[in-house]
C-alpha cells in the first residue's frame, strides 16, 4: 500500500462525495437551468450543496457561488474587484506568501496598471496586521491574504488584519484564500471580517474541478466568465452538478469533525516531529504553531526532487514545495527566511486525520535511509 | 532539527485564540448582551405579558447557539452566555432581528468598584478606542448607593481613559465613540457600541394573522411590517400547475424561510388553485378575471384563517400600483371579507417597499423570474374602476362554492421553523 502524504496537493475523494457525483451523473443528470422537473431536481442538488457549504462558513447561501476551482475563485476575487472598484482605486495589498493563483493574477493586474503591494513576513517569519494596515490607503480597493500557507502551514493573522483594516478603511474589500484552512480550522466569514473567501473541493475529499467563492452581499464583482448568467451572472457556464454535489457531500461529512480532526492531526504532527527530532541534518521549516496538517522539513544537502523520487521508490508520496508550481523553486519559503540550500531541500508532508503513526514511522525510516543513500 | 516541537496543545490554543477570540477574552472578563426594551417598556399592568413573550422569543432564537441565562430587570434583558465558545456576534445578529427591542449592546461585566471598572475597560475597549480619535463617557447610575455620582464617574473615567490612550481627545457634542458605564443593582457594565434593535412589539403579543404570500416583492414586506407590530404570521399561497411551476412554489417557501428570521415559525398553506382559475376563465368576463380571482383567494384565505385562529388577513397591496389595487377594486375585493384585512404597504411607493425588502433580504428571492398565480390569465384590459354589482353578477353566473370547498380541503400545510 502506497503511503500518501501529499494531502495539501489533493485528497482522496470520500465515498460520500463519489456517491453524490455518481448519483448526479447517472440519475440526476438534468441541466439546472432547464425549466422541467429534471432541471429542477438538478438545481435542488446544487442548492443543497450550496446550503451545506454556506452554513459551514457561517454565510447565507445566496452569497455562495460555484466556480471551477479555487484558482478561478482567486482570479475572480482579484480581477472582479479590480474591475468593479479599480477605476478610481488602483491599489491592491496582498501578502508575499500567497499561492500562485493570487500572486500571478496580481502580477497580471500590475501589468495593467494596478499598484500591487506585497507584504512580507518580518524577521521572525511572521506577518503582522499593522504592516498590512499601514500599506492600505484610500486608493486601495482590495486586500487579499491566505488563511493557511500551503507550503509551511503557517496560519496568517487574517482576522486581526481584516478587522483592523475594516475599522480604518471600511470600503476596502477583504478577500481570504481559505483553501488550506477550510474544514481544518473553523471559518466564519463574519468573524473573520472577510468580504470574499475562496474554497476548493478537492482539498477536502471532494472532486477536482470545483470551487467556491463567497461574496458578501453588497460587494460588486465584475464577472470574469460571461455567458448564460448562471450563478446570478457571477460565473456563467452550466453548473457541474456532479462535482458540486460531491463538494456538498464532502463538506457535510467533514464539518462536524473539525475539532476532532485538528486534535488528531496535532498529535500526528507531534509524533512525526518526535520521530524526526533525533535525525541529524533534518530541519523543520514549519512554524511551531502552524496548521498541523502540513509539516515542511529540509534534509540538509539533499535536493528535494531527488529525495522525493527516492521516497517515491518506497511508495511514499510527499511534495517538494507546492505541487502547483511543478517542481519550480519556491519563492514563498524564501519569504519565511528559508533560503538557498535549505530551501532546495524542502519537503512537504501533508496529512489527514486518517494518516496513521505506522505510516509516519515508515516515512521517517525511508527518510533516514534516503539521507544516507542520496547524494547531492 | 531545530528544537523539538509539541504542537498539539499549543496549536489548539492558538487556533482558539485566532478563531474564537471571544472565548479567549471571556476567560479574562465576562461579556454579556444587554437588550433594551422598545415601546413595550411603556406598557402598564400587562407589561409582564409582553416581557415574557419577548424573553421566550429571544430564548428560542439563541438556543441553538449554546447555553444562556436570561434575566430581566429595569426594562433591560441580560443575556448571559454560560458556555465558553459562544459567538456573541452571532447572538447580537440574531437578537437584532427580534421585534420588541429598541437597542442592544455587548457589554463587559465589572464589579461595582471604580478601579475594577477602569481596569476592565482598558482592555475591553482597547480595540475600539485604539482606532478612534474622539470619545466621551456617559454614565448611568441606577444604583444610587454607588459612592460616585454620574458626572463624577464621567469625569474620572474620561481622565483615566485619556491617560491610557493619549491619542484620544474628548468631544462631548459629537464623539466618535461613546463609552457608557452603567451602575446597576448587581454589577456595573461598560459598553461602547449601541446597536439599534428591530423595534416594534414582540411577535405573538398581538395575535395571529394570515398573510397572502404571492412571491412578489410586496407581500413579504407586508408580513414583516405586521410581525413588527407583534403579529404572529401564517402564510397562504396559491398554486396553479401547470400554469405555475414548482419553482414558483419553492421560491415562496424560500421567502417563508427568510421571514422566519424576523417572524419566528411560520405555518405555510399551499392552496391548489388551478380549477378555480380555469372556472373563472370559462365563466366570467375577461376584464373581471383578476378581481374575481382575488375575491376567491380572500374567501379561501379567511376559511383557512378561521381554522388556524387567525384574526385577520394581510396583503401587500398598495393603492394604485396595478389595476386590481385601485380603491374601487380593493372595495370589491373587501366586500367578501368577514375579518379585517391589513394592508401595511397601502400608502407606500414601490421604491420604499423595495428598500425594506432589501433590508430584510427578500428582494433577491422575490425577483426570481417565475410566474405566479396572480399573473396567470391576466386580462389585457382589466377594469380599473369596477362596480361591485357588476362583479357580483359576473361571479354569480357560476357556482364556485364546490370548487372553493375542494381547494380548502386539498390545501397542504408545511411549517417553517426558525433557523438552527
Amino acid at each position: 500500500m502506497p503511503i500518501y502524504l501529499d494531502n495539501a496537493a489533493t485528497t482522496k475523494p470520500c465515498a460520500e462525495a463519489v456517491e453524490a457525483a455518481v448519483e448526479a451523473m447517472t440519475a440526476n443528470y438534468g441541466n439546472p437551468s432547464s425549466l422541467h422537473k429534471a432541471g429542477l431536481e438538478a438545481q435542488l442538488a446544487v442548492d443543497k450543496a450550496r446550503k451545506i457549504i454556506a452554513s459551514s462558513v457561517g454565510a447565507d447561501s445566496s452569497c455562495i457561488y460555484f466556480t471551477s476551482g479555487a484558482t478561478e475563485s482567486n482570479n475572480l476575487a482579484l480581477r472582479g474587484i479590480a474591475g468593479a472598484y479599480g477605476k478610481r482605486r488602483k491599489k491592491i495589498v496582498i501578502s508575499a506568501v500567497e499561492h500562485a493563483s493570487i500572486d500571478e493574477t496580481a502580477s497580471a493586474l500590475e501589468n495593467m496598471g494596478y499598484e500591487i503591494v506585497r507584504i512580507s513576513p518580518r524577521e521572525d517569519g511572521r506577518l503582522y496586521a499593522a504592516d498590512f494596515v499601514n500599506a492600505c490607503d484610500d486608493n486601495t480597493c482590495l486586500i487579499s491574504m491566505m488563511l493557511v500557507n500551503n507550503e509551511t502551514g503557517y496560519i496568517l493573522p487574517v482576522k486581526e488584519t481584516f478587522t483592523a483594516v475594516k475599522r480604518r478603511y471600511p470600503d476596502i474589500v477583504t478577500h481570504c484564500d481559505c483553501v488550506q484552512g477550510y474544514m481544518k480550522l473553523p471559518i466564519k466569514v463574519n468573524q473573520m471580517c472577510a468580504d470574499m473567501i475562496s474554497l476548493s473541493a478537492h482539498k477536502i475529499h471532494g472532486v477536482k474541478g470545483v470551487g467556491v467563492i463567497y461574496i458578501k452581499k453588497g460587494v460588486r464583482v465584475v464577472p470574469v466568465v460571461t455567458g448564460g448568467k448562471q450563478e446570478k451572472g457571477i460565473r456563467s457556464g452550466t453548473e457541474s452538478v456532479p462535482l458540486i454535489a460531491a463538494f456538498g457531500a464532502a463538506a457535510e461529512k467533514l464539518f462536524p469533525t473539525i475539532g476532532e480532526r485538528y486534535e488528531r492531526t496535532g498529535a500526528l504532527k507531534a509524533y512525526l516531529l518526535d520521530r524526526l527530532s533525533g535525525m541529524e541534518g533534518v530541519a523543520v521549516n514549519s512554524p511551531e504553531d502552524g496548521s498541523p496538517y502540513v509539516v515542511n522539513i529540509s534534509a540538509e544537502g539533499r535536493r528535494s526532487e531527488i529525495m522525493l523520487h527516492f521516497l517515491e521508490s518506497k511508495e511514499i508520496y510527499v511534495s517538494s514545495g507546492s505541487a502547483c508550481s511543478k517542481g519550480q523553486q519556491s519563492g514563498v519559503l524564501g519569504q519565511f527566511g528559508i533560503r538557498d540550500k535549505r530551501a532546495d531541500s524542502a519537503i512537504r508532508i501533508s496529512m489527514t486525520a486518517e494518516t496513521t503513526e505506522e505510516e509516519l514511522d515508515r516515512f521517517a525510516e525511508a527518510l533516514r535511509e534516503g539521507f544516507e543513500k542520496v547524494r547531492g | 532539527m531545530t528544537g523539538s516541537q509539541k504542537p498539539s496543545e499549543k496549536d489548539l490554543k492558538r487556533y482558539e485564540d485566532d478563531f474564537l477570540t471571544i472565548k479567549h477574552r471571556r476567560m479574562i472578563m465576562k461579556e454579556i448582551v444587554l437588550v433594551k426594551y422598545g415601546e413595550m417598556a411603556l406598557k402598564g399592568l400587562n407589561k409582564k405579558t409582553f416581557e415574557d413573550m419577548l424573553t421566550k422569543n429571544i430564548k428560542r432564537r439563541i438556543k441553538p447557539l449554546g447555553h444562556f441565562v436570561c434575566t430581566s430587570a429595569q426594562s433591560t434583558l441580560y443575556i448571559d452566555p454560560q458556555d465558553d465558545d459562544i459567538d456573541l456576534s452571532e447572538v447580537v445578529e440574531r437578537v437584532g432581528k427580534i421585534f420588541g427591542i429598541a437597542a442592544l449592546c455587548r457589554a463587559c461585566v465589572c464589579e461595582k468598584d471604580f478601579e475594577d471598572i477602569c481596569e476592565k475597560s482598558y482592555e475591553y475597549l482597547e480595540d475600539i478606542l485604539g482606532c478612534a480619535k474622539t470619545f466621551k463617557v456617559n454614565a448611568k447610575r441606577s444604583d444610587k448607593a454607588f459612592p460616585m455620582k454620574s458626572p463624577e464617574i464621567c469625569m474620572e473615567m474620561g481622565g483615566k481613559l485619556l491617560d491610557r490612550f493619549p491619542h484620544l481627545s474628548v468631544d462631548v457634542k459629537n464623539p466618535e465613540i461613546t463609552v457608557t458605564v452603567e451602575i446597576r443593582d448587581t454589577n456595573a457594565y461598560v459598553h461602547a457600541e449601541n446597536i439599534k434593535g428591530a423595534g416594534g412589539l414582540p411577535v405573538g403579543s398581538s395575535g395571529k394573522a394570515m398573510l397572502l404570500l404571492s412571491g412578489g416583492i410586496d407581500s413579504p414586506v407586508a408580513g414583516w411590517m405586521m410581525a413588527k407590530r407583534g403579529v404572529h404570521i401564517a402564510a397562504i399561497h396559491y398554486v396553479s400547475p401547470p400554469y405555475t411551476s414548482e419553482r414558483a412554489q419553492l421560491k415562496v417557501e424560500q421567502l417563508c424561510e427568510k421571514l422566519t428570521d424576523w417572524c419566528g415559525g411560520i405555518a405555510f398553506y399551499c392552496v391548489p388553485f388551478t380549477e378555480l382559475q380555469e372556472a373563472i376563465k370559462d365563466h366570467c368576463p375577461e376584464e373581471f378575471f383578476t378581481i374575481i380571482m382575488r375575491r376567491l383567494m380572500m374567501e379561501i384565505a379567511q376559511r383557512i384563517a378561521a381554522k388556524d385562529n387567525c384574526l385577520a388577513l394581510i396583503t401587500g397591496e398598495s393603492v394604485g400600483q396595478v389595476a386590481s389595487q385601485t380603491m374601487a377594486a380593493i372595495a370589491c375585493t373587501d366586500a367578501v371579507c368577514r375579518i379585517p384585512v391589513f394592508r401595511p404597504c397601502i400608502g407606500m411607493d414601490k421604491t420604499e417597499i423595495i428598500e425594506i425588502s432589501r433590508k430584510i433580504d427578500t428582494f433577491d428571492i422575490s425577483t426570481l423570474p417565475y410566474e405566479d398565480c396572480c399573473t396567470v390569465f391576466t386580462p389585457r384590459h382589466p377594469k380599473v374602476r369596477p362596480r361591485l354589482e357588476d362583479i357580483e353578477k359576473a361571479q354569480n353566473s357560476f357556482d364556485f362554492e364546490p370548487l372553493i370547498q375542494k381547494a380548502v380541503e386539498n390545501t397542504e400545510m408545511k411549517t417553517f421553523d426558525i433557523a438552527k
